[in-house]
């Protein structure tokens, strides 16, 4: 299991990173978003692999980690993805914006002689 | 070592030297028993006050004279904040306003006089940021009581003067909100009684001078002489920032009280150098001290009330009171007497040389005041008790002579029209009144006998020639004092000589009069200080002087005697040669005046403003245009490649260092399902990256396909919570992306040849691979150590555990985020919606290229076939177009509102919750859009997401108040269930009340940035009409 999802975590984080580099803006937004799915899931790691665990405790029960998984990371992880889905509108936005001002979709607003 | 005539000093030198040599060996003994200083000096505070019923005041009224020292400091700013609401025509009522708060804060200090006079010394703490240990004291003993009845008393006096000064065009109400400004902070450094505290005000003192220079900003000079002074005094400021903090290291408390009691520890700590000279940069470049003095003669740019007030009596004194105040600690050792000894005496004789040469009144009277601040410190170098008597003298006695000199230059100013020496002459026959006083204030500026600078400067001949310590700049000091005081004597008389007597003016802008009454009356008063000083000092400044004394000096102060007449002695011979040689070359130089040269020979061609600038420019300009150049770019792209390797770097080194063992490769246990899940996620990540240049939708489509593996992930490995949101933002992402795509320019692939792509290109894309690849391994390396690895103790136990019996919840994720992290959610949620307005902001200016505005290729083609058929009108088809599901979509609209009622009611107990159910609904809404486009959905439902917003945002914050209602701190929940009927028992924790608002926030946060960009394809096309429109009448 951490095997397959550490390998999944590298190849989201390359994949994200090798956009990020680019020169078109659609391919940073791409990238960027990539890379969240990556950071959300590594930080998801943290809290361990469990299955079967989720952590939504009996009525008036009370929980401990042997039967239940880390909870924590999983809020940690919440919070990040609505606030990555804000990221990614802004930038979208921002991304309009720029191609609407210097006509190019190119990163640093207009062309290069390379890409 | 010249021998001091016994009359001069009643008890003795010698007596004198013992004592100080006495105190010596108890102040180490003292060292030795104290280990920590801050219980001595608390001990020794509380003994005072448990000594205060011997006083005259009880204990309560002490107290409430402590309480009263705010008023120093609130008086003022809350008056400046006030004076800024004045109308600027207001002239009368705003001086009058300023006069009220300056007058009150001097009959405090006046009223507070009893207080200090019998040693006390008041303390107000109010605790700042107990953890650092800042605290807000205030502070008053007898040498902070002087300068504050000194700041108070002229401060009065000023705004009287400013009052007929300024001219009915100047914004006045700004004027008096700095003025009352400066008065605070002023009063602020000297009351401060926290050296962090006293730091601030500085830094404050200097701002409000740096306004108050360029007052007149449409001069150039002004801005220029502004931008100089808070240069040099701020850089001089931040580096007695470092050094106070330092001392704070040192003695283990920034309070003042403490810090005086630790002399010795200071002293002989290894930082004491560092320390001496950071404190010195910060005093020598607030007191104007060579090679620091250019910006003075600069600031005379400001009006002249600013002149006589901030740079003569009171903000240029900081610096010689920091040195005082810290003279108890810092002064005594070699490295004090030699720094602070040839900067005070290189200004004292530099000053008064130039301001010989000056030909603007305010300028002499600039270098003037330099060289007398470098009187003062030479008198504070010396380190002997004696000298810093004369010091604290000389400061009051140089805040009455000089701010009169300032204003008889301002009035000269105001009533000839013009300030240069060169064009004045003969105005005694105009203003005989104004004359007189000036000339009795530049006799005591000259040091003659009978006024109150003779006084101070005798006692200064007298230590000057005292032997401090046994080196050439001990034995220089006499000769170079009494030279000083010569060319004192050539420039006052100058000043008088120049403007007052001569022939009758001839090129004056104005005719010359008298000032107004009452413009005078400032003048008249510090002039008949100067006097009544000068000739009965014993008997007006002498208590007031003694008790300033004995609080810097405490139980080193000397016997010293404050008569006119100490009979022929050594001083009284110098101060004879400083006269009549000081006439002599007036007379002798008068014919090299007389050419009219602006500033002193030879010394004229080293402009300390020039080199100012040329530094300034070099450092900020060229320095830093060459490092853009050499490490600059303005492209993104290398800049992240910068930022990826840094994070490699940095990520990488750790682990270098400490280390690094690559855990066992487990195969076995592996789940095929799991792997041939993230086979297809590795695929769409890949596929995504592969296709973003050129097949945007696919590469989109793609990344919802990583998307989804993510949630699977999620859903698989115990994290239904991460699951739903997943699965619902990754919906509304994609929607917003698909709604942008519209608008990005069409990059369609060319079968380009092999050759066409150059080796550079291959090259930087092999890079940007390998630069990417090694992320990816990193991540992959690290994410596999870390889950491998045993849990180590986590905070996981305490919410478990009371997640149910404190928030009321069974979902753990959800009760940490409503209730547990409350505040966190709050603050996300405030993000979540400034988001949506700047998205909101953007797409309201948004104007789209042209090349995006024409309709999309298949509503052209459906347009075209609705033209070739007669029985069909345009746009029909266009309606049509997916008209099953748009049925569908329609209905889905009621089930969609049921689901997220769902999903936010089991949220507090199950998977679900406030996020997940506002995007669920604002899905429905978008779902609605896309069925029946923007006028349809408009035409049939209110949408007014920024209410929305608000009332979550609202709701959110009010749930959390209001637990302060019942005393609870902010966001603690209270939990209950409720039965409903039909639905049955409902959890309703307080909690909920916040989901609430999250849900309202997050509802209107999605929707509102969905719409704003949906609109844009109504929007544009209209714009684009309208342009066309304009266009074609503009040809017609």
């Amino acid at each position: 299991m951490e095997l397959i999802l550490s390998a999944g975590i590298g190849a989201l984080t390359a994949s994200g990173v090798y956009l990020l580099l680019r020169p078109r803006t659609y391919q940073v937004i791409i990238g960027l978003s990539l890379i969240s799915y990556a950071v959300n899931l590594f930080i998801f790691g943290m809290g361990r692999l469990r299955v079967n665990a989720p952590p939504v405790l009996e009525p008036g029960g009370i929980g401990d980690l042997a039967r239940y998984t880390d909870p924590v990371p999983q809020a940690l992880v919440l919070t990040a993805i609505v606030i990555g889905f804000a990221m990614t509108a802004l930038f979208l936005v921002v991304l309009l914006a720029s191609r609407g001002f210097t006509g190019t979709d190119h990163v640093d607003g207009r062309e290069q002689p390379s890409d | 070592m010249t021998p001091l005539p016994p009359f001069f000093l009643p008890s003795g030198l010698a007596a004198l030297r013992k004592k100080v040599i006495k105190t010596e060996a108890s102040r180490r003994f003292a060292d030795d028993v104290s280990t920590s200083a801050i219980t001595a000096w608390r001990q020794s505070f509380r003994d005072r006050k448990s000594r205060s019923p011997t006083h005259p005041q009880g204990d309560r009224t002490i107290e409430y004279a402590e309480k009263l020292l705010s008023v120093f400091i609130l008086a003022p700013f809350a008056g400046s904040l006030i004076a800024t609401f004045f109308p600027s025509d207001q002239r009368g009522a705003t001086a009058w306003f300023a006069g009220a708060i300056a007058l009150v804060c001097f009959l405090l200090s006046a009223g507070l006089y009893p207080f200090v006079a019998t040693g006390n010394v008041l303390r107000l703490e109010l605790a700042w940021v107990p953890e650092l240990g800042l605290s807000f004291t205030l502070r008053m003993d007898g040498f902070a009581w002087l300068f504050s009845a000194l700041i108070t008393a002229i401060g009065v006096l000023v705004v009287l003067y400013a009052r007929y000064y300024m001219a009915e065009e100047d914004p006045v109400p700004r004027f008096f909100a700095l003025f009352l400004a400066f008065m605070g902070s002023m009063l602020g450094i000297v009351l401060s009684g926290n050296l962090i505290l006293l730091a601030v005000f500085w830094e404050m003192t200097s701002i409000v001078s740096f306004l108050l220079i360029g007052y007149w900003h449409h001069n150039a000079h002004a801005r220029d002489g502004a931008r100089i002074a808070l240069t040099i005094t701020g850089m001089g400021g931040l580096a007695m920032l470092v050094g106070l903090v330092i001392i704070g290291r040192i003695v283990g408390s920034y309070d003042l009280d403490a810090v005086l009691a630790s002399g010795d520890a200071i002293r002989n700590h290894p930082l004491y150098g560092t320390v001496l000279i950071l404190i010195l940069l910060g005093a020598l470049t607030k007191s104007a001290q060579f090679p620091f003095h250019f910006w003075l003669p600069h600031a005379m740019a400001a009006p002249t009330p600013v002149s006589a007030y901030l740079h003569s009596a009171t903000m240029v004194k900081a610096g010689v009171f920091l040195l005082a105040r810290l003279w108890p600690v810092m002064a005594g050792t070699e490295a004090w007497f030699w720094i602070v000894g040839l900067a005070g005496l290189a200004t004292l004789v530099l000053g008064a040389y130039f301001a010989i040469f000056q030909q603007d009144l305010k300028g002499l009277l600039a270098y003037s005041t330099i060289s007398h601040l470098g009187l003062i410190t030479v008198l504070l170098s010396l380190g002997s008790p004696l000298a810093a008597v004369a010091a604290v003298f000389h400061i009051v006695n140089h805040a009455t002579f000089k701010a009169s000199l300032f204003m008889a230059a301002g009035i000269i100013d105001h009533e000839s029209g013009t300030r240069d020496m060169r064009r004045l002459s003969g105005l005694f026959h105009y203003m005989p009144i104004t004359a007189t006083l000036a000339m009795v204030a530049s006799a005591a500026m000259a040091g003659v006998p009978l006024l109150n600078g003779f006084l101070s400067k005798e006692m200064f001949f007298a230590e000057a020639i005292e032997t401090h310590l046994v080196n050439a700049l001990d034995t220089a000091t006499p000769y170079v004092s009494t030279i000083a005081s010569m060319f004192a004597v050539t420039y006052s008389l100058r000043f008088i000589h120049s403007a007052f007597f001569g022939p009758p003016p001839t090129d004056l802008p104005k005719k010359p009069h008298e000032p107004p009454r009452w413009m005078r009356a400032p003048v008249d008063f510090l002039v008949l200080a100067c006097l009544v000083v000068g000739i009965i000092p014993a008997q007006t400044i002498g208590p007031f002087l003694h008790t300033a004394v004995v609080s810097i000096l405490r139980d080193d102060t000397p016997q010293y005697s404050l008569a006119v007449w100490h009979g022929f002695n050594v001083p009284l011979i110098m101060s004879f040669v400083a006269l009549s040689g000081g006439v002599g070359l007036y007379f002798m130089m008068r014919s090299y005046l007389a050419t009219g040269i602006e500033g002193p020979p030879v010394f004229r061609l080293l402009q300390g403003k020039r080199i100012f600038e040329r530094v300034l420019v070099t450092l900020s300009w060229k320095w830093a245009r060459s490092l853009e150049q050499g490490l600059g770019t303005r492209h993104l792209q290398p800049q992240m490649r910068l930022l990826v390797f840094i994070a490699l770097a940095a990520g990488a080194l750790p682990l270098v260092i400490g280390g690094f063992h690559l855990p066992p490769l487990v195969i076995r246990g592996i789940d095929p399902a799991f792997a041939l899940l993230w086979a297809i996620g590795i695929g769409c990540a890949v596929g995504s990256a592969y296709q973003a240049k050129f097949h945007r939708l696919a590469s989109l489509v793609l990344l919802g396909g990583a998307g989804l593996v993510t949630c699977i992930t999620f859903v698989w490995l115990s994290a239904p919570d991460l699951a739903v949101t997943q699965l619902l933002v990754e919906i509304v992402t994609t929607v917003l992306i698909l709604l942008g795509l519209r608008w990005l320019p069409k990059r369609i692939e060319e079968p380009r040849a092999a050759e066409d792509i150059t080796i550079k290109t291959r090259l930087r894309r092999l890079r940007d691979f390998l630069l990417a690849t090694a992320a990816g391994g990193a991540m992959m390396l690290i994410a596999y150590t870390m889950m491998t690895r045993p849990l180590p103790d986590t905070i996981a136990d305490y919410f478990l555990a009371r997640a149910y019996r404190e928030g009321g919840g069974t979902n753990v994720v959800n009760v940490i985020l409503v209730d547990f992290r409350g505040f966190d959610t709050l603050g996300e949620i405030a993000v979540l919606c400034i988001v949506a307005l700047t998205v909101f902001a953007l797409l309201l200016r948004f104007r789209p290229q042209a090349d995006s505005l024409e309709a999309p290729e298949q509503q052209r083609l459906q347009n075209a076939f609705d033209d070739d058929h007669p029985e069909r009108t345009a746009g029909d088809s266009v309606a049509e177009y997916l008209f099953v599901p748009s049925v569908i979509m329609r209905w889905m609209f009621p089930v969609t509102g049921m689901l997220a009622a769902y999903l936010f009611l089991r949220g507090h107990d199950l998977p679900g919750g406030g996020f997940a159910a506002g995007i669920a609904l604002s899905i429905g809404f978008i779902l609605q859009y896309m069925s029946g486009g923007t006028r349809w959905v408009e035409e049939r439902l209110r949408i007014h997401p920024l209410r929305w917003m608000s009332i979550g945002l609202l709701v959110a914050t009010a749930t959390g108040v209001g637990s302060w209602l019942f005393g609870y701190p902010f966001l603690t929940s209270r939990a209950e269930y409720a039965t409903l009927p039909v639905i049955g028992k409902v959890p309703l924790a307080s909690a909920i009340l916040f989901d609430l608002g999250v849900f309202s926030l997050v509802l209107g946060a999605t929707v509102l940035m969905l719409i704003a960009l949906a609109h844009q394809s109504v929007r544009a096309p209209r714009a684009f009409a309208r342009a066309a429109r304009t266009e074609k009448e503009a040809a017609r």
